[in-house]
């Protein structure tokens, strides 16, 4: 009975998936400490509902797929937040290309070198490779690959959510405190997800955040290739 | 008609977006193809800032939560994970961590260099 109110309920994956960020940022508010990400909460409630209420995925998808729609009108969005600050982009834009490039380059010879530690194979390595950049772009340079594609896609969003968290300790421990910096480190580590915290820290942070997204995934497609050859 | 006009525009570019997808041969997504060509178009005065900036500012407030249901969709690529879940994760949390130092200070790096210059 329920279940057949549930598969027809065009608002319920709405609706759970924004209650699970309320109570996450309620949650955050109360204890406040990195690990309570309200992105984080928020998915960790949505599964744990999902389990609880014997929901499959696709019924849940059915709904929540209308929030995901939004994403591409949000993501061109971005260009909003950059252009205000087109000023400070101008004036660094020497480190701002130092940045991005190294960006790109440590992230390729990280999977490459961890790749190498743990013994992976062509396909697992491929699969990896593009996991700093945005999930769109990093589906199509893994499927290009050889990679397997829904794998990608989970480690994208895992490295989105850890950067969502990391992102204010890691500035912090390397003592990154110039804004601009510490939006291209966001944004070409952890791509949108990270780039929602950079947006939360200033302006600045976030449209530089946004930038990174960009430039660092265009960039990875081409130096993927190169670096597939790799292993 | 404010919103309506903006959401229109905003829709516009990312249909253009997908339509350079379309055309051209690199695994780049309309959303990358719609944030170069907004951003393109509010520089060269194309479109005034006037005529996006309120729905495209909310558009940017919401975004955090339309990651969730593609987050939850890890449920479903549990099996595919579990053998080697553990490596993923380490390779996952160096190169998150490694790529934001690393970028940062070299980004930290050339700016203060630059300022130094400038004081010289």
């Amino acid at each position: 009975m329920i279940d057949d109110f549930f598969s027809e309920a065009v608002y319920l994956g709405v609706f759970i998936s924004l209650g699970s960020y309320f109570l996450g940022m309620y949650i955050k508010k109360r204890l406040k400490l990195a690990i309570f990400n309200p992105l984080l909460l928020a998915i960790v409630f949505t599964i744990v509902f999902l389990l609880a209420a014997r929901m499959p995925y696709a019924v849940y998808y059915q709904g929540a797929k209308y929030i995901s729609y939004l994403l591409t009108p949000a993501t061109v969005c971005l260009a909003i937040p950059l252009y205000e600050q087109i000023e400070p982009l101008k004036g660094n834009l020497k480190a701002i290309a130092a940045g991005i490039f190294t960006g790109v380059l440590t992230s390729l010879a990280c999977v490459l070198l961890l790749a190498l530690l743990f013994g992976f194979d062509h396909q697992e390595y491929v699969t990896l490779l593009p996991k700093s950049i945005t999930t769109a772009i990093g589906m199509g340079v893994s499927e290009e690959l050889g990679g397997h594609v829904a794998v990608t896609v989970a480690v994208i969003i895992i490295t989105g959510i850890m950067g969502n968290m990391l992102a204010e300790p890691v500035c912090r421990l390397f003592r990154i405190t110039e804004p601009v910096a510490k939006g291209i480190a966001i944004g070409s580590a952890s791509h949108a997800i990270g780039t929602t915290k950079a947006m939360e820290m200033g302006q600045l942070e976030g449209a530089m955040s946004s930038l990174s997204i960009a430039l660092s995934g265009i960039l990875t497609v081409f130096a993927a290739m190169l670096f597939s050859r790799f292993l | 008609m404010k919103y309506l006009k903006q959401f229109f525009l905003i829709i516009v570019i990312s249909f253009f977006g997908e339509l350079l997808h379309w055309v051209i041969p690199l695994p780049i997504p309309a959303s990358i193809y719609g944030i170069i060509l907004l951003f393109t178009a509010l520089v060269t005065g194309l479109v005034p800032l006037a005529a996006v900036k309120e729905t495209g500012k909310f558009l940017v407030e919401i975004m955090p939560v339309m990651f969730i249901p593609a987050a939850v969709g890890l449920v479903d690529s549990w099996p595919l994970l579990r053998e080697s879940w553990l490596p993923y994760l380490l390779v996952t949390f160096v190169t998150t961590v490694a790529v934001m130092g690393v970028t940062g200070l070299v980004t930290q790096a050339v700016i203060r260099a630059g300022k130094e210059k400038h004081h010289d």
